[in-house]
């Protein structure tokens, strides 16, 4: 096994509003391996995203791998509405940062 | 059987290649379809009844699609008019249209389609206990429709039918489920709701699935058991990966996706390659619903703003920060007691650099920044309070003493003057529910015109 970076082996890695009332977050990987890996050793979870956004658990409505996109997609409450007042981010564009941390085992023939 | 539709572009008045249309003219489309709305951009357009893009970027797209669209002489819809597809801007684009109608000498059958549902309506549907929350986190009050400047609600394909059964040859429509504007041809001549749904929900963002990425649009082939998304510009190119990353974009849960009526099932869906700029979907389902219900948006004034920028380079100042900001707020407070209540006003900093932009939820960064950039804001009842507030805030900000401090010229830096400036109203959604409804048509009238001559 290896350790990874998350930012190696994603296509993608952003965060979007679903809505005003929720942000989505998605890691796309590059190839269906390293999906289908991550997505049976259960190393991304919304208790893994809970923690690094410094969010209750309750606080993630969605957890969904997406086969068709070799991703997984998290979605969980904006603390405001968009644009309400006290909002930091209107379209939500800018709240993935810290998936980037994110280290990922992965067989050495995949890392 | 078969059916083209164009979807010129992602967001009308953002632009797209003039040659990209000619290409999808050469496919024989058999419907122009697009969206031209979002709640991306935030409450202030509905709110304020303002367009999100420019009347003449707007008026340039229409002006280039309308007389291509008459030429084929196949049906053109934009639906969600205007941004937020409320009274004003549904009016804004009709009048672009009847102005490019008249300076190009076009004629047609107009259907107007109104979204905007009146007050009497929702309470009488809110008190008959028809209206449900799903997302928001609580169910509609009372006071905050009457807060709502408007409130609008997302149509579904019927009433576009309903229009094209009539003869309308253009139809422009307020609020509508994005997918709607593509799906309504495919869906009136009999072809499957799923794919159709499914096929709209990918087109409506246009050329988002092709790259090269710019505005620019998308052709859908719908049959009876698949439809292929291919670029409009012969150039560019749609891939499976592209199609299925789209599927993911903005959505909470891409395998089922909620719709007026009902949902689009994915988890039976397939995305295959045609050839290196074309993809085939095929096993998207439409899953009625028990009961048709339509999303209700509405925004409410949340006050007057002033906002004042600056910015700090002081790195005693910068560690210090927090008791700027602490003092500085007290005294602001204390210098209006009596005379402004508190709750007529709040207000707030933003710090970029430390915690603008992730604000609460920004894991804790390390080390100072070299600068800060500070924004004060105030929101308030009146725009006469805002700007006293936001004046007191950005002078006390500026003078107030801190720990260690050795710089005591003046705390910020502002590169405006004035420092602090009013800024258009602030709205939040404050309507964000779902509508049971009996007829799908019952909350959007159409209205018809002849537009030039008969």
């Amino acid at each position: 096994m290896t350790r990874v970076a998350v930012t190696s082996v994603a296509e993608y890695i952003r965060s979007k509003n679903a809505g005003p009332f929720r942000l989505t977050l998605d890691i796309l990987f590059r190839t269906r391996e390293v999906y289908e890996h991550i997505k049976k050793t259960g190393q991304v979870t919304p208790d893994v995203v809970a923690r690094l956004y410094g969010v209750s658990i309750d606080e993630i409505t969605d957890f969904v791998f997406f086969d068709p996109g070799k991703a997984v997609k998290i979605t969980m409450r904006r603390p405001v509405s968009s644009g309400a007042p006290g909002d930091t981010d209107v379209y939500g564009a800018q709240q993935h940062a810290p998936l980037l941390v994110i280290q990922l085992d992965l067989p050495d023939h995949l890392a | 059987m078969s059916l083209t539709v164009y979807a010129p572009l992602g967001m009308l008045g953002y632009g797209f290649p003039e040659r990209s249309l000619e290409a999808a003219i050469e496919r024989h489309p058999d419907v122009f379809a697009m969206d031209a709305g979002s709640t991306d951009p935030g409450p202030y357009y509905l709110g304020a009844g303002r367009s999100y893009t420019s009347r003449e970027m707007v008026r340039r797209d229409l002006s280039l699609l309308l007389p291509a669209a008459r030429r084929l002489g196949v049906p053109l819809i934009v639906g969600s008019a205007g941004g937020s597809g409320a009274k004003p801007h549904l009016d804004l684009t009709v009048d672009i249209v009847r102005e490019i109608a008249a300076s190009q000498g076009l004629a047609f059958r107009m259907a107007v389609i109104s979204a905007e549902i009146s007050r009497q309506v929702l309470l009488d549907a809110l008190r008959d206990g028809r209206i449900h929350d799903f997302e928001v986190g609580r169910e509609l009050s009372e006071d905050d429709l009457a807060a709502c400047e408007r409130v609008v609600g997302q149509m579904g394909v019927e009433p576009i039918i309903d229009a094209l059964r009539s003869g309308a040859e253009v139809i422009i429509a307020g609020r509508a489920f994005d997918a709607a504007m593509a799906a309504a041809l495919p869906i009136m001549e009999g072809l499957d709701p799923g794919l159709a749904l499914h096929m709209g929900k990918i087109v409506e963002c246009g050329s988002l699935v092709a790259l090269p990425r710019t505005s620019d649009g998308v052709l859908a082939h719908v049959g009876t058991d698949s439809f292929v998304i291919e670029p409009a510009d012969p150039e560019k190119r749609s891939t499976v990966e592209l199609v299925a990353a789209h599927t993911l974009y903005e959505k909470s849960d891409p395998y089922r996706l909620a719709m007026p009526g009902g949902l689009i099932d994915l988890r039976a869906s397939r995305f295959e390659r045609v050839d290196d700029r074309s993809v085939r979907v095929s096993g998207s389902r439409f899953v009625p619903a028990d009961q048709y219900s339509i999303k209700l948006e509405g925004a409410a004034l949340a006050g007057y703003r002033s906002v004042c920028i600056a910015g700090a380079r002081d790195p005693i100042l910068i560690r210090q920060f927090d008791e700027v900001m602490d003092r500085a707020t007290a005294k602001v407070r204390s210098d209006l007691e009596g005379r402004i209540e508190a709750d007529a006003y709040q207000l707030r900093y933003r710090l970029y650099g430390r915690d603008g932009v992730m604000g609460p939820r920004e894991p804790a960064p390390d080390g100072l920044p070299l600068e800060l950039g500070v924004v004060m804001e105030v929101v308030a009842r009146t725009q006469e309070i805002a700007d006293t507030v936001g004046a007191l805030l950005r002078s006390a900000s500026l003078h107030i003493g801190y720990t260690d401090r050795i710089a005591t010229a003046g705390n910020l830096a502002f590169p405006y003057s004035p420092a602090e400036f009013p800024a258009p109203p602030a709205y939040e959604f404050r309507v964000y529910h779902l509508m049971e409804v009996d007829d799908p048509l019952e909350l959007f009238p159409i209205t018809y015109e002849t537009v030039g001559a008969a």
